[in-house]
């Protein structure tokens, strides 16, 4: 039956030429399974090299992507130009204005400028689009002295044009790329076409590319290992040829780079994941094939999606650890071993008593990664949060407050010359430099891991109780072992209850300043977390001996800075007054983001997407779920189709679903985030959004003849696409100033310009 | 005379009966043993006292069904409420009627183990499987103490069962009509199982999901004609989605009827939900005059949707004339949020061209769009507002009291009534009912509760900005009238006597029943509690290997005590049934992908079928704790418990059947069956003195008992 079919059609195909047959070619896997027609016989000639086993398949792949990519022909390249022009025209479109720094620029072009400078610093996001900014900075001749230190400053004599270009530019390459992925998705030029528009006139997309910041990076490789995933699709025919190598590692590559902007991008991971376990489940019930194949399928894969990415990230973070190499803001968040790497730090190539002695002025650090320093200050703990004595904290600064002398438990000072050292066992007195408060704990709940015990500040000028009282345990030591700055893992056990000072790693209310707590806990297992080493120390009467500390391995520091970019990002938490998006807010279109200028006199740029395309975008999520249920109903119930009709319903449930699940995943999950949410996070799933629209109103269009007759139905169609895009060429026309600057009386005082365009309240423009 | 004999012919599952029995007396014996508050019995009682007299409160731990089982246990028992829940372990009196209020929770938790028996039937094993599962059941000390007292674990776990037993009734027969009810009765027990915790939701959404592939078969099946198909997909859409929504609602229904004096709880809500509570606000603003006219005085509420409620206030304290930051201020008068009600928080409405403050007559109502001036009662300032930054929000403006003493800074204390609520253009401003956002003339910015909280100098009362941006729909902008008079004194002093004077007139308004599901339902699900860690909280991953216990009670001077700990063989033969039936799941696939069928269609239903409710029953009710940003304790894993062992006794049936093919091998697993069997009874024998909380233990037998490091197990030294 299906046979029948394919080969009718193939006939039918095989005549003529025109476009819109073309349309019509069947792209859904059974008919493309069909058996070689002497047709394709004769193309496999053209196509050689494969062994005889791949025969009917890869001639039909070659048969596919010859005739059924219509982004071939010349009307097709024609209009390709047009698309490349009008998109790269719109991104470039005033990109020097406004010549201040606008909204995160102050962060990511002060990260650019960082790597100019190659100094080290800390953000919560992977290095890659920093790296890409400051590469591109430089080539265009900025030299990395702009301070970027807020909004609004006026960048003068520097040159910021080459890093907002560098950024334009991967932003024009979304319209195509869309345009690209959902033509090879639906074979139909008209879907694409709806695309294409939607994303180039949005003003959204275009104010987001316009400036220096990470997502027109990640989107650019979203939309790239997207495009190179459903053509790497399209390939599934003619297996380990050179074009299916060639995507599959593109594929890979783009992953990475997605990765390497931003976390966000581990969900264009997951969909090209899910997509290739599909892909191979699809292999494994293909019983023409031996499991030798489907291993070698699977290891290709494994290499070309999981392997490769893994090994450019990786790079990526080591270019990044070279090419910073001095100290810098940084520093604190990371282990006393990794800050010696730094030029400029104290650590560096650092020069210190060896042993802990009596006497001396040390820092302790945590072991656990981004432990902090043990640290205290004037403040007590407030009311009802156990004793109200003074806090006790971690605290990832550098700082006066982390300094702490190391005392014998009674009060005679030990007689000059040298001092006596530190050893295992060895019972000591902490006490806090600044306040000469000891370190002390007691039987209270510590304020938030209750199971534990509060620690505090306690006595004066080191009088205290014997609650003060600690005892040194070198890890993996002997009595008597001495204590080596740096390099010995410690811990202190209370003497008076058994307990041992830990780091929750929790972090304290407003209260504590938001820095970390320290507790004792009873439970007595070896944890990083109950592990300290001392970092600084100081004693005049001891020589100091310069130390090589251990210099650390390469993948410890890749560990070290993952987990404290990931506790940085947990830790944007929304604030209390500000008012914060919601991701709800996000499809509506309900708020968007100002990016430079508050009042009147200004340059105001607002990111806000063009709500004609976004509500279009609405519409088409809220009919797309219908449109397949009504089509996978009907399919089920086996209501006869025509062929057409069927082929529209593959596409509408396939490569439309394909896209939903994009959607959904770059979506769906901000809402279990606790973190601080932006309206510009709704962006990548916008993408999916828009190439979803293509697929949904092209199919509902073409449906129309479910209703009206023959001729009118045509009309009706191409009255359709006109609506669609004069309505949405108008509202850019309408909207343009958002993205493009505008200035006098905001848009809700009187004698605004843009006064009818505040559709709803809640835009601040 | 008689043709026939009259025959009853009666079938007793005497298994069934048995382990029914057997469950009754493990969880219902000695019930009232011990005679005090144990553990979240603290918690949940105050709600029961709060049900037996009448009074609204607000939970949002989950909605109202789970309180009013407990409730009605006590009103079976005739407890009338009056006893002080203030911690654990205080005893109860003689007049409260502790096996009562246990009694609910009892039941269903005895009814788990039948239920769980009948389900592994109807899930098509044998009837040696369900025993199996219905023993595993009835030996899991954690299942007994969490039955044995107020605590509602054990209703939902019985309500999710149930809806799962009724749903596979209904499957299973698939001729009968009758077997629509069983599908009613399942979307009943899911409306109960959502309706005693959210969590509940998560297992109707897996039952959804089971009955949405079982009618996507149904829509497949071309032998039925398609007005049957139609029919038959309607029926399952009322019994399972529009049935639940309904007795969802109803069970709020029932609470908001209960519940019609005001509590504890009132000032959490709205001012018009207020008014409808016997007591409380209603009592003062009882006879208020409803339209708010020039001369009027009035309070004003913020709506900001916090905990505390405020009033718009002012006294005689004016702004510092230099904030710590160093900033300046207009040093005018303060005008701030106070959570209090006071004889400052009253505000007098005047016309801007008018001097007079008393209502004239008739009153002339203001309406959406005026414009008017408040004078603040007791100082005669006038709200004002202009270009200085506020005290802790510099990006908004400074909000004050303003009199004309010939300072420096004129007057902008004309201010706009927006009514954000109103239906028609003209609506005018009425009490309680209305929400309005006062603009600011000068600058069009709103008159809004920051949220920041005052230093000392302004006596820690809330902030009150005006808020430039116009944002919209922020609920801090709005304000409400709550307590509102017309004024009849024109002078000074004799105005502030009408101020401390009560409010007085009457007209009765209310508010529809689906107004008030709305808001109580939003509050539940807005108001946040502080997450505190708690001495016995857990994280979701050291539930699988049982990283902690909870202590639920300690006799006060022995050491008898009563403790959450699973029995730890049961437990650990749930994990791995779970990774068991993973594994086999995967390679069955693997290999049928394959082609090589090594089940029949029928066997192969049967096991996915047992997948979908055991193990999705088991991830639906844990995953989502994993998510969770709240505290939670080992008890929130019972109900994914319960599925792994349902899910142990027919994956060994699995095995034994199609797996081991030599006789040898087969009589192995029952000696190794039978010896996990003997072990986990002689665990639940080891343990059962933390489970019913005697005999007493010496302290020694109690370390004993101490199998991990990290359990607390509490004795006196003596």
């Amino acid at each position: 039956m299906a046979k029948e079919q394919c080969t009718t059609q193939w006939n039918k195909t095989g005549d003529t030429s025109t476009l819109r047959n073309r349309k019509i070619f069947p792209t859904s896997e059974e008919t493309l399974q069909a058996p070689s027609t002497s047709l394709s016989k004769d193309k496999l000639s053209q196509t050689a090299g494969h062994s005889s086993e791949d025969d009917t398949q890869s001639s039909n792949g070659a048969q596919f992507s010859s005739r059924g990519n219509p982004s071939k022909d010349p009307p097709s390249r024609v209009l390709l130009m047009l698309l490349v022009g009008l998109s790269f025209s719109t991104r470039l479109y005033k990109i020097t204005e406004p010549p201040h720094v606008c909204w995160d620029e102050t962060h990511f072009g002060k990260m650019g400028s960082y790597y100019i400078n190659r100094t080290f610093f800390f953000d919560v996001h992977p290095p890659l689009g920093k790296m890409l900014i400051g590469l591109a900075g430089y080539m265009t001749g900025y030299d990395g002295t702009f301070p970027f230190i807020k909004p609004g400053d006026k960048y003068e004599h520097h040159n910021y044009w080459g890093m907002r270009g560098f950024c334009a530019v991967l932003g024009s390459c979304l319209p195509i790329f869309a345009y690209l992925i959902v033509l090879d998705l639906s074979q139909s030029q008209t879907a694409a076409l709806i695309t294409a528009t939607l994303l180039i006139f949005d003003t959204g997309s275009i104010t987001i590319s316009q400036y220096i910041l990470l997502d027109p990076i990640l989107l650019f490789f979203i939309m790239a290992a997207v495009l190179s995933m459903v053509k790497f699709n399209q390939q599934r025919y003619r297996p380990f040829t050179a074009s299916w190598w060639l995507w599959l590692v593109l594929t890979g590559v783009n992953l990475a780079g997605a990765l390497g902007v931003k976390f966000v991008g581990l969900f264009v991971i997951l969909l090209v994941g899910l997509n290739t376990v599909s892909d191979l489940w699809r292999i494994l019930g293909d019983l023409s094939l031996s499991l030798v194949e489907i291993a070698k399928h699977f290891l290709a894969r494994v290499v070309g999606l999981i392997l490769l990415p893994l090994f450019l990230y990786v790079t990526i973070f080591a270019i990044h650890f070279v090419v910073l190499n001095k100290s810098g803001p940084g520093d604190g968040f990371f282990s006393s071993a990794f800050q010696s790497r730094l030029i400029g730090n104290n650590l560096h190539n650092a020069s210190m008593p060896e042993y802990l002695a009596f006497g001396s002025t040390i820092t302790i650090k945590n072991l656990r990664i981004a432990g902090g320093y043990l640290h205290s200050h004037w403040h007590l703990y407030p009311e009802g949060v156990g004793a109200k004595q003074q806090q006790v904290t971690a605290y990832l600064h550098k700082d006066y407050n982390n300094l702490w002398l190391v005392q014998r438990p009674d009060e005679s000072e030990s007689q000059s010359g040298t001092p006596d050292l530190v050893r295992h066992g060895d019972v000591i007195r902490l006490e806090h430099k600044e306040t000469t408060r000891n370190l002390h704990t007691h039987l209270h709940e510590a304020p938030l891991t209750k199971k534990h015990f509060q620690v505090t500040g306690y006595g004066i000028n080191g009088t205290g109780d014997k609650n003060d009282l600690w005892q040194v345990e070198v890890c993996g030591g002997h009595k008597g072992d001495l204590v080596k700055v740096l390099r010995s893992k410690v811990r202190f056990l209370h003497r008076a209850t058994g307990c041992v000072l830990y780091s929750s790693g929790k972090t304290l209310p407003k209260w504590g300043w938001e820095q970390v707590e320290v507790t004792c806990s009873p439970y007595l297992k070896e944890t990083p977390s109950s592990q300290w080493n001392i970092e600084d120390h100081i004693n005049p009467r001891l020589p100091n001996i310069s130390l090589s500390v251990l210099k650390p391995h390469f993948l410890e520091i890749l560990l070290e800075s993952h987990i404290v970019m990931i506790r940085g990002n947990s830790g944007l938490k929304p604030k209390d007054n500000e008012m914060n998006s919601k991701p709800w807010h996000w499809p509506i279109n309900y708020q968007g983001l100002r990016f430079s200028g508050v009042n009147d006199t200004e340059y105001r740029v607002y990111l806000l997407g063009n709500p004609v395309v976004w509500w279009i975008n609405l519409a088409s999520l809220g009919l797309y779920p219908i449109m397949a249920a009504v089509a996978a109903i009907a399919l089920k119930r086996g209501f006869s189709l025509g062929q057409k009709r069927i082929e529209h319903s593959h596409v509408l449930m396939r490569k439309g679903g394909l896209m939903l699940l994009g959607w959904l995943l770059h979506y769906a999950p901000f809402y279990m985030m606790g973190r601080v949410l932006y309206y510009h996070h709704y962006f990548p799933a916008m993408l999916f959004s828009s190439m979803l629209t293509g697929i949904t109103f092209d199919i509902l269009l073409k449906s129309s003849d479910l209703l009206i007759r023959q001729p009118y139905c045509d009309w009706m169609q191409r009255l359709g696409q006109m609506v669609l895009l004069f309505s949405v060429l108008y509202s850019f026309y309408l909207f343009h100033p958002l993205s493009y600057g505008m200035k006098g009386p905001l848009a809700h005082e009187p004698g605004s310009a843009m006064a009818h365009l505040k559709w709803m309240d809640s835009w601040e423009f | 005379m008689l043709q026939l004999p009259l025959l009853v012919t009666a079938q007793v599952d005497v298994v069934l009966l048995s382990v029914t029995l057997l469950s009754m007396w493990s969880r219902l014996s000695h019930l009232s043993y011990p005679n005090a508050v144990v553990f979240d019995e603290v918690y949940y009682g105050q709600f029961v006292s709060l049900y037996m007299k009448r009074v609204f409160f607000v939970d949002d731990s989950g909605p109202p069904l789970g309180h009013m089982i407990l409730a009605l246990g006590a009103y079976l028992g005739g407890f009338d409420g009056n006893f002080v829940w203030n911690r654990i372990g205080a005893e109860y009196h003689s007049s409260v009627c502790v096996c009562f209020l246990r009694l609910c929770p009892a039941v269903c938790g005895a009814l788990c183990v039948p239920l769980v028996y009948l389900l592994t039937l109807e899930l098509h094993f044998s009837h040696l499987s369900a025993l199996g599962a219905a023993l595993l059941l009835l030996l899991e000390n954690s299942l007994i103490v969490q039955s044995r007292f107020m605590l509602l674990e054990s209703v939902l776990i019985f309500f999710v069962l149930l809806a799962f037993f009724s749903y596979l009734r209904f499957h299973n027969n698939t001729h009968s009509w009758f077997r629509f009810c069983w599908l009613l009765l399942s979307g009943a027990s899911c409306a109960a199982a959502v309706g005693v915790k959210y969590m509940g939701v998560f297992s109707y959404l897996l039952l959804l999901g089971v009955a949405l592939l079982h009618t996507w078969d149904l829509i497949g099946d071309r032998t039925i004609s398609h007005l049957s198909v139609c029919v038959q997909c309607v029926c399952r859409a009322v019994c399972l989605v529009v049935v639940p929504v309904l007795l969802y609602v109803f069970w709020f229904y029932i609470h908001l009827t209960l519940l019609h004096r005001s509590g504890p709880h009132d000032q959490l809500m709205s001012s018009a939900f207020q008014a409808s509570l016997e007591g409380g606000l209603s009592r003062i603003t009882k006879g208020q005059p409803l339209e708010v006219a020039y001369g009027s005085q009035v309070t004003l509420r913020s709506s900001a949707s916090q905990q505390i409620p405020c009033w718009l206030h002012s006294h005689k304290a004016n702004y510092p004339i230099r904030y710590e930051s160093g900033r300046g201020s207009s040093h005018q008068q303060q005008v701030t949020c106070y959570p209090f009600k006071d004889v400052n928080n009253w505000w007098i409405i005047k016309e801007p061209g008018r001097q007079q403050l008393v209502v004239s007559s008739p009153p002339r109502p203001i309406r959406h769009g005026d414009v008017i001036q408040l004078v603040h009662g007791m100082t005669s300032r006038f709200l004002n507002s202009h270009d200085v930054a506020a005290p802790m929000s510099p990006h908004s403006q400074e909000v004050s009291g303003y009199i004309d003493f010939n300072v420096s800074m004129p007057a902008q204390n004309l201010w706009r009534v927006e009514v954000s609520n109103r239906e028609a253009e003209s609506e005018s401003w009425k009490t309680i009912l209305s929400e309005v956002r006062l603009v600011h003339v000068n600058t069009s910015a709103v008159l809004k509760l920051s949220g920041a909280s005052l230093p000392d100098w302004g006596f820690r009362q809330l902030e009150v900005v005006a808020e430039k941006l116009f944002k919209a729909h922020s609920s801090s902008l709005g304000w409400t009238v709550e307590e509102h008079r017309y004024g009849t004194s024109q002078e000074q002093k004799e105005r502030e006597a009408e101020l401390h004077s009560p409010t007085h007139i009457d007209v009765d308004r209310k508010i529809s029943f689906w107004a008030k599901f709305l808001e109580l339902q939003w509050k539940m699900l807005m108001v946040k509690q502080e997450d505190s860690e708690h001495k016995y909280s857990s994280a979701p991953l050291e539930w699988i290997t049982m990283e902690t216990n909870i202590a639920y009670w300690l006799h006060p001077s022995t050491n008898a005590q009563i403790h959450l700990i699973g029995n730890p063989v049961s437990w650990s033969v749930a994990s791995l049934t779970l990774l068991a039936y993973q594994l086999l799941a995967a390679v069955y696939l693997l290999r049928r992908r394959r082609g090589f069928k090594d089940l029949t269609d029928s066997v192969w239903a049967r096991f996915v079928c047992l997948g979908c409710v055991c193990v999705g029953g088991f991830l639906v009710n844990f995953i989502p704790f994993l998510l969770m940003e709240k505290t939670l304790f080992l008890y929130h894993f019972l109900p994914a418990l319960c599925y792994l062992l349902l899910l142990c006794p027919p994956l060994l049936e699995h095995t034994h059947t199609y797996l081991l093919r030599s006789g040898t091998h087969r009589r192995a697993l029952c000696v190794c069956v039978s010896a996990v069997l003997l072990s986990v009874f002689l665990a639940f024998r080891t343990f059962c003195p933390l489970t019913y909380g005697s005999p007493e233990l010496s302290a020694n037998q109690l370390q004993a008992l101490r199998w991990r490091g990290s359990w607390d197990i509490l004795y006196r030294r003596r």
